[in-house]
């Protein structure tokens, strides 16, 4: 059977595969923009915070993503949460340090006659410090974004799931019929939805930032 | 040029708008005081400029009025009640604030810039929208073209005037002013002070300016602070005052040599006696103009048209080769400045056209006198002598040859 014959064959089955593969990373990447963002603001200002909290999460991202999905098994069993919570992981730090980056190249010029203005902490990092760097916090979410849908292939290991399954599939079976179409197809969905997610990302980003601190 | 009048000592009975007591900070881990037991009366309506070199602590001081830095004691009254301890973001919100590097929210238009303020206080849309509008005509700048544009499409002077426009927004009584102008080039700086002054004239704001510079010191203050190290006032004064009688050495330092030509932007052309010159005005008899020049003892009479506007400068050779004074040539009569016009600007025009002396006429072009050299030194000399120089009633005495 050829590549395309198999393509078109299995074209349901790898949608789906497709679908749950950008689910997951979708609601990882939230919960880990959440996190990561919170933990920016509130360090930001504090540098010996920052430094700890960049070690840490800098850490995460070196512990091997099999070990990792497989430590969570005693933990959360198997399938989407020993994943979502590998995943989240790994998204914190490029989302953390550009939060950090972004907030801390506020210019201090404004920040002052904000608060010369009578604005509050809060309004401040709402209105004016977060808005002002969300371009930099956006393209951390965008990077992390891309290590996830990589990483995320792994967490069939585990169960989870994702076109990782049928990578996984395919290399239990090597020298069998249809292996090398298994891994060929999950690993082009895997490059089709980077793709995807980056151009999307380009969208947001150039949507969600505001005309007078685009480039 | 400046209008000078805003110089002019308004006396300012009642409350002032802010009183400093005794006010004073350290900051943590420095052993000398930023700001040593400072007090001061900032009058309602008047430009406070403080001014000293660096170091002196007048940012420091300025920032501690609307507490961007804490005072570590004394007391800062405004209007009255004491705001040293009231939540400081309601007391910011009762003083616009203005800094060297304006600090415009880059992703907001600037509409929405000017509208920071108000917002936060709750007006409806809709006020907020004819404030954000008046404030930019009131700036000189089209608010259909402005309006929804971003800071980084504005030129650095217009920045800074809608950094003014945001500080004014709510229309609270005290504006505070961070050496506003430092960052622009000196030609835009000029203009942005000229444009501020006529601004406040219309505005009456109490204003504290904080600068390192004497000359915008004079131009800007209706009075001015010198401060010394550790904020401590070396002398707080009208400009006039402190450049004719500065207090101590530190003072005349400070204020430096440039101060007799500073002082003659202070006083305006109808502020001093004018010079004694002949003219005369058409129709007139060659032989009358001649005689008045003779009697003048000056080496030419002015010529007035009918309307008594200015027509040009005849000297005793002009009239001898012509007996008909209409067609006769001589010097065009320039330059004209008007009574309003500074004396510096005067001189400026005097020493531009080599003539040695300014014609006065006002608005309407009419003659009113004429201004030399002399009676500009003279105009130094008795500032040095007595401080206010009264407008005088006197006007020059004139030949004017009947027809």
């Amino acid at each position: 059977m050829s590549f395309f014959d198999y393509l078109s064959a299995r074209r349901d089955h790898l949608i789906e595969l497709g679908l749950e593969h950008i689910q997951v990373v979708a609601l990882s990447i939230a919960i880990a923009t959440t996190i990561a963002v919170t933990l920016g603001v509130l360090v930001y200002r504090r540098p010996r915070q920052a430094q700890i909290v960049l070690a840490v999460t800098g850490m995460f991202l070196t512990i091997p993503s099999y070990a990792l999905f497989g430590l969570f098994i005693p933990l959360v069993g198997l399938g989407w949460q020993p994943t979502v919570l590998a995943l989240v992981m790994y998204a914190l730090l490029p989302i953390v340090r550009n939060t950090i980056t972004g907030l801390q190249g506020v210019d201090q010029a404004v920040i002052e006659s904000a608060q010369g203005m009578g604005m509050g902490p809060w309004r401040r990092l709402f209105r004016i410090e977060l808005p002002l760097a969300w371009p930099v916090i956006m393209a951390g979410i965008r990077v992390s974004t891309l290590i996830l849908i990589g990483i995320t292939a792994i967490a069939a290991a585990v169960n989870g799931p994702g076109l990782g399954q049928d990578i996984f599939d395919g290399l239990a079976r090597i020298g069998g019929a249809s292996a090398l179409n298994l891994v060929l197809g999950g690993t082009l969905g895997i490059v089709a939805l980077a793709l995807l997610f980056d151009a999307a990302f380009a969208g947001v980003s150039r949507l969600t930032t505001s005309r007078g601190i685009r480039d | 040029m400046t209008d000078p009048s805003h110089h002019s000592d308004r006396s300012s009975g009642g409350e002032p708008m802010i009183r400093l007591e005794g006010l004073t900070k350290r900051f943590p881990g420095q052993k000398e005081l930023a700001v040593d037991d400072l007090t001061m009366h900032i009058p309602d309506g008047e430009i406070i400029v403080l001014v000293g070199p660096s170091g002196s602590g007048k940012t420091t001081t300025l920032r501690m009025i609307n507490r961007l830095i804490e005072p570590s004691s004394g007391k800062i009254i405004l209007e009255g009640e004491d705001v040293t301890s009231i939540h400081p973001d309601r007391l910011r919100r009762r003083m616009g604030y203005v800094i060297q590097q304006v600090g415009l929210f880059p992703h907001m238009t600037i509409a929405q810039n000017i509208a920071t303020v108000p917002k936060m206080l709750g007006w409806d849309r809709k006020r907020i929208a004819e404030r954000t509008d008046e404030l930019l005509t009131l700036i000189r700048m089209d608010p259909e073209t402005y309006r929804s544009r971003y800071p980084k499409e504005l030129s650095g002077g217009q920045r800074q005037r809608v950094g003014v426009a945001r500080a004014l927004a709510a229309d609270p009584p005290v504006i505070l002013m961070d050496e506003p102008f430092s960052a622009i080039d000196p030609i835009t700086r000029g203009g942005l002070q000229d444009e501020f002054l006529r601004l406040q004239a219309l505005i009456k704001k109490t204003i504290v300016f904080v600068t390192h510079d004497i000359d915008e010191a004079v131009k800007m203050g209706d009075r001015i602070a010198i401060l010394r190290e550790r904020s401590q006032i070396a002398q707080y004064d009208t400009p006039e005052h402190i450049l004719t009688h500065p207090v101590d050495d530190f003072v005349r330092d400070f204020v430096g040599t440039g101060a007799a030509i500073r002082r003659l932007s202070l006083s305006a052309v109808d502020s001093v006696k004018w010079a004694e010159w002949p003219v005369a005005q058409l129709p007139a008899e060659v032989a009358q103009v001649r005689e008045v020049l003779g009697r003048s003892g000056k080496s030419a009479v002015l010529l007035l048209d009918e309307e008594r506007r200015p027509l040009r400068w005849v000297d005793g050779r002009a009239l001898e080769s012509s007996d008909r004074l209409s067609v006769e040539p001589g010097a065009i009569a320039l330059p004209t400045v008007l009574p309003t016009t500074t004396l510096h600007s005067a001189l400026d025009e005097m020493l531009k056209s080599g003539y040695g002396s300014v014609i006065v006429a006002d608005a309407g072009g009419h003659y009113q006198g004429v201004v030399d050299l002399e009676t500009v030194l003279k105009a130094v000399h008795d500032m040095r002598e007595e401080v206010v120089v009264p407008a005088q009633d006197w006007t020059p005495e004139e030949v004017v040859a009947s027809p």
